[in-house]
This record gives C-alpha cells, sequence and structure tokens, in this order.
C-alpha cells in the first residue's frame, strides 16, 4: 500500500511488511542492511551522528546525500536530515520513519518533509498557510487544466 | 535517487507560494483568469507598491505573465511553473516505493 501525501509540503509512503517490527528496525539501522535496500552508507543509530548517503554519480547530482540523525526511538521512530547539492545550493529535507505493529507484521510510514534553509522561515510562520496552499495545488491545477 | 537539475526552480516556486498574500493573488489569478494591477490590489487589501513587490516575485518564479496596455498592467497565472514542484514530488515518490520493494526482498532474505 502506497499513498502519496495529501500535500506536497511532505511526501508519505506506507506499506506494511509482514515482518516482525524488530526486524524492520534492523533493516533501517544495520549500516550492512540498510546498504543493500537503500544506498551505501556509514549510518549508526546515534543522534546527531552524521552520516551518508553514497550513490553512483549523475550529471546533475554528485550522488551524494548528506545527513544527520535527528531521532533514534529503538523500534518505533527513527529520522535524519536529508540533504543533496550541499549546504549553500542545495534542498535539505527530513526523512522519516515511524513502525507499528500490526495483524500481518510491520506498517511503515516514511514522510518526507523538505524544506531549505529560507522556505524553514517561511514555514514555522506561515504552517497553516503552507498546508492552505499545497491543499489547493491540486485544485489549482485541475482548474488550470 | 531523484535528480535536482530542476532545484532552484523548485526554490523559486515553493519561497514565491510561501507567503499568503501572493498566493491568494496567484489563486485569484487562476480562478478569474487575467486581472490588472488595479483589481488585484482591491482583492488583496494591501498597497499597490506591496501589490507590485508580490507581482515582481510571482514574476520570477514565472507563476505568472504580464502585458501592458495602455496605463493598465495586465497579469496572468502560468500554473504550468508548478510543474518541477509537482514533477519532484513525483520522481520522489517513484524513488521510495522503488526502496520498499528492495527493503522487502531483503527482509526475505534476511534470517527471522
Amino acid at each position: 500500500m502506497t499513498n502519496q501525501g495529501q500535500c506536497p509540503r511532505s511526501l508519505v509512503i506506507e506499506r506494511v511488511f509482514p515482518h516482525p517490527q524488530a526486524k524492520l528496525w534492523r533493516a533501517l539501522t544495520e549500516s550492512a542492511l540498510l546498504a543493500q535496500w537503500m544506498m551505501n552508507n556509514d549510518f549508526e543509530p546515534v543522534a546527531g551522528k552524521k552520516f551518508q548517503f553514497l550513490a553512483d554519480p549523475m550529471p546533475n547530482w554528485n550522488g551524494i546525500v548528506d545527513c544527520e540523525v535527528v531521532l533514534v526511538d529503538p523500534i518505533q521512530r527513527l529520522s535524519y536530515n536529508w540533504g543533496t547539492g550541499g549546504p549553500e545550493s542545495g534542498l535539505q529535507w527530513v526523512v522519516e520513519f515511524t513502525l507499528t505493529q500490526t495483524m500481518g507484521g510491520t506498517h511503515v510510514r516514511m514522510e518526507q518533509s523538505g524544506f531549505g534553509p529560507d522556505q524553514m522561515a517561511a514555514y514555522s510562520g506561515a504552517n497553516y498557510g503552507w498546508q492552505k496552499m499545497l491543499g489547493g495545488l491540486e485544485r489549482v491545477l485541475g482548474e488550470a487544466s | 535517487m531523484p535528480q535536482v537539475n530542476s532545484k532552484f526552480v523548485v526554490n523559486h516556486v515553493l519561497r514565491a507560494l510561501a507567503d499568503p498574500t501572493r498566493r491568494a493573488i496567484f489563486e485569484q489569478l487562476t480562478r478569474q483568469g487575467e486581472q490588472t494591477v488595479h483589481a488585484l490590489t482591491r482583492y488583496a487589501n494591501v498597497s499597490q507598491p506591496a501589490v507590485s513587490k508580490h507581482l515582481t516575485v510571482l514574476k520570477r518564479a514565472k507563476l505568472v505573465r504580464h502585458r501592458r496596455e495602455g496605463r493598465e498592467t495586465h497579469y496572468r497565472a502560468q500554473p504550468e511553473a508548478l510543474a518541477p514542484m509537482v514533477d519532484w514530488l513525483d520522481q520522489y515518490g517513484a524513488f521510495w516505493r522503488e526502496r520498499f520493494d528492495r527493503l522487502e526482498s531483503l527482509l526475505q532474505r534476511m534470517e527471522p
């Protein structure tokens, strides 16, 4: 099951995996396992730890994602900052995983929310406005077509 | 991994629409079609210089286009400027769905 977020301020992907929660947690937090489904990395589940995801460089991207662990709440919640393109010109996001035990296994919710340094000020001052504008985006696009 | 070649465009669009007044102006233009600066000033209920400043930001993000007719300047919305933002979300959506597929097959290979 996947679900694209209602408002493009964030992107939400959800899925139920038929596996125990502790196993999901390992796949998300053990560097070697993480490398097998995400990218090569030097991740450690320690708040404040800076790490990188490394992919093959592309024409418009050096293949590096600069990250910093924000929150580690064992087997339930994990979040890290996610930056591409360097701190100056690049885009910054926060990626957060939330694990919940369900009947059939483990529900995983990934939310990626994105605020550049200059978007941050706008966001904190206009949280409601953002929701509204992005909620209205689909409508605006619908009317335009 | 989505490419970020349109990141500057996305930044401009996000910044332009972060302001509630600009957002209102943009939505009004989308709903009502072409409007003069005077009409927009009445609608937005702020001073004309303020409206002009907002329109400049929207113009830079390519969200609006203008034309002059006599002493009036007319503005119209260009909602296609939102496309990079929508693309960016689509790309990341595809990225995460693919990673989740890989996670699923990793879980099958892992010890219980």
